[in-house]
């Protein structure tokens, strides 16, 4: 009797640690993103506006810099709507067909997240280059692709590929064929099922997905450091032109741009966050 | 609309799905098809519907070749186990969508599909129901919802897959019922898939009792419960009792003694008796050609439940149904007589 009684008293303390220790589990959790994430943010921005607000202005309307912040929004332009069309066609095929080789074509997605990526940007240097595989009937042909808008959105392309299929395929799987199904059988077509049914049931998913997909695109400096020769006023990313300002001591100037893919990292973030919870509403099974 | 399916096969894999199913549904008819899991009967119904195609075999509706035509074309209602609902659609908007699809040409005005619309929430009496989202209904209310969004595009036949299945047992019984007036009221020929024998005998005009990717029997709810064609259909439509028995010299024989039955001229060898729980007969000991001493009994409704072991080898225990109004005890020893009864092959 008395035993049966103890068991049924809540014990709260059987999962909990001490407060001293979850004190100190907590602080040195805080202390470690102070260090490693904000900190560097606050340096950014610290250092863009060291010299004043108009030597910030200054140094973003060098031409160099106007060039170099066309270009990331040209690079990004297409290889996010590339990716977006690419992405929803994997998914969509990986999620609603079976077929054989399907495994290795959802690893083959994953490729671009575990490959470094210097050695992406390095496949096409060795497709494309002069000594490349295509090079020599490039050459005769006058196409420049490397050290050319080209290449460096072919890198991107191939770097970003993985963000939407990802965010599509567990959420087309999780949502099955049957309303498809249901839509074909009232006489909906392919193209009507997919544009009333399929893609309003996913598009929270496939905004994360771009959304992710546009921030490393505008981000991505190893693969596009490779394929772009680093053209002044061309070829230029604003991830790349930062580091040839810093190396040229021009602080400001570099920071400046620096503060601006800073922005879009803290705008991308609000944004995740508020899309993730949309996701999540969603998630809210309709049936059973 | 009639409905005629001949040879079909369908395998997944090494399963066969189907195994040469022949089947003709008369226009106007309400059919059941019922079996356990796996035993086909989804995939014959997906099959009519467009929703998969067989290896071999022809469907045609009217005697016209149906499986030359896409899902879409072939006018057919189809209620998803689960519903299938447009999950970010209005109730009004998925019964509207097979209109709205509909090609220009056809397509009706949009006053026109707000008064179709209307008309059919009035059928399934959900029409309060219309600016809602599947996930604010009950499943009950869902499952009206989706036989409305069928109904919409006037199919020619209408399929459901375990309509009730997913719904709660009080849901279920008021939902059978409906469906029965509904049919009665458009009488559009339906076909639908069950797992629950009381389902199908309750609702259908026909059964279409399927097992393992065949058809077992095909009958009237009388005719497949009073004279099942296999041991599977005795064994799957109401509770039977299943003795292992002889049949030798003429004589059925449990244990080698011989039952007071006829063998009907059943092939000598080893057989299975089946009996149905109510048609076993309670006598004074010794008075029937099977004795044994009832365990427990429980009573509910009309009748009483008696636990009977057998006597003899096997230590048989077996369930059977007697009137209220005879008197048993635990302990109490029994004879027992069947009254109606059949014998199938030992392997099934």
């Amino acid at each position: 009797m008395s035993e049966q009684a103890l068991s049924h008293q809540p014990r709260d303390d059987v999962h909990t640690e001490p407060g001293a220790i979850r004190f100190v589990i907590v602080a040195l959790a805080v202390l470690f993103l102070l260090v490693f994430v904000v900190l560097p943010l606050v340096v950014v921005f610290a250092s863009a506006f060291s010299r004043g607000i108009s030597a910030y202005f200054t140094a973003l309307g060098q031409p160099e810099a106007l060039a170099a912040i066309k270009l990331t929004l040209l690079i990004a332009a297409i290889s996010v709507s590339l990716n977006l069309v690419f992405g929803v066609i994997a998914a969509w095929a990986i999620a609603k067909f079976d077929f054989a080789g399907k495994t290795f074509l959802i690893s083959l997605i994953d490729l671009p997240f575990s490959v470094s990526p210097v050695i992406s940007g390095l496949v096409f240097v060795l497709l494309f280059g002069a000594q490349g595989f295509f090079g020599p009937w490039l050459q005769a042909h006058d196409v420049r692709i490397l050290f050319a808008v080209p290449g460096i959105a072919l890198a991107t392309i191939f770097v970003t590929f993985p963000f939407v299929a990802r965010a599509l395929i567990p959420l087309m799987q999780e949502q099955g064929t049957q309303e498809e199904e249901a839509a074909i059988s009232l006489g909906a077509s392919g193209l009507q099922t997919f544009f009333r049914v399929t893609l309003p049931n996913i598009k929270w998913g496939l905004l994360y997905g771009v959304l992710l997909c546009n921030a490393r695109a505008m981000g991505e400096f190893g693969a596009v450091s490779v394929v772009s020769g680093h053209i002044r006023g061309e070829t230029n990313t604003m991830p790349l032109l930062v580091e040839i300002l810093y190396n040229e001591y021009q602080f400001v100037a570099s920071f400046a741009i620096a503060s601006l893919l800073a922005m879009l990292a803290l705008i991308t973030l609000l944004a995740k966050t508020i899309l993730e919870r949309r996701l999540d509403e969603r998630q809210v099974p309709s049936d059973h | 609309m009639t409905i005629e399916v001949r040879n079909l096969t369908k395998k997944f894999g090494d399963f066969a799905a189907l195994d040469n199913v022949d089947l003709r549904v008369a226009d106007g008819e309400l059919l059941a098809l019922l079996g356990p899991s796996g035993s086909g009967k989804t995939t014959l119904l997906r099959i009519i519907a467009g929703l998969d195609w067989p290896d071999s075999g022809e469907v045609s509706f009217d005697g016209e070749n149906a499986l030359s035509r896409g899902a879409g074309e072939r006018h057919v209602g189809f209620v998803f186990q689960h519903y299938a609902l447009f999950r970010h659609m209005t109730v009004f908007e998925n019964v509207a969508f097979g209109l709205r699809v509909q090609p220009r040409a056809v397509r009706k005005d949009e006053a026109a599909i707000r008064a179709r619309v209307k008309e059919l929430l009035d059928l399934v009496q959900l029409d309060w129901l219309s600016d809602r989202y599947p996930s604010q209904l009950s499943g009950g209310q869902r499952q009206r919802i989706a036989l409305a969004r069928a109904l919409a595009i006037e199919p020619r036949i209408l399929l459901l897959d375990e309509p009730f299945g997913a719904l709660d047992a009080k849901v279920r019984k008021e939902l059978r019922q409906w469906l029965r007036t509904l049919h009665s009221e458009i009488h559009v020929t339906s076909i639908f898939v069950t797992h629950d024998q009381e389902e199908a005998l309750e609702v259908a005009n026909r059964v279409v009792v399927m097992d393992k990717g065949r058809i077992e029997q095909v009958g009237t709810p009388g005719d497949v419960y009073d004279n099942p064609a296999t041991a599977f259909v005795h064994g799957f439509i109401g509770e039977s009792i299943v003795l292992p028995v002889e049949v030798r010299d003429g004589a059925v024989r449990l244990d080698g003694k011989a039952l007071n039955i006829a063998a009907n001229g059943y092939a000598p060898g080893a057989a299975k008796l089946f009996i149905r729980r109510h048609d076993m007969q309670i006598g004074p000991a010794g008075s029937g050609s099977l004795e044994g001493s009832v365990k427990h009994v429980r009573s509910f409704g009309p009748i009483q439940r008696a636990e009977i072991a057998l006597r003899g080898e096997g230590k048989t225990v077996i369930e059977i149904d007697a009137p209220r109004d005879r008197e048993l005890q635990p302990g109490d020893t029994v004879s027992l007589q069947p009254r109606r009864y059949r014998l199938f092959a030992a392997q099934d």
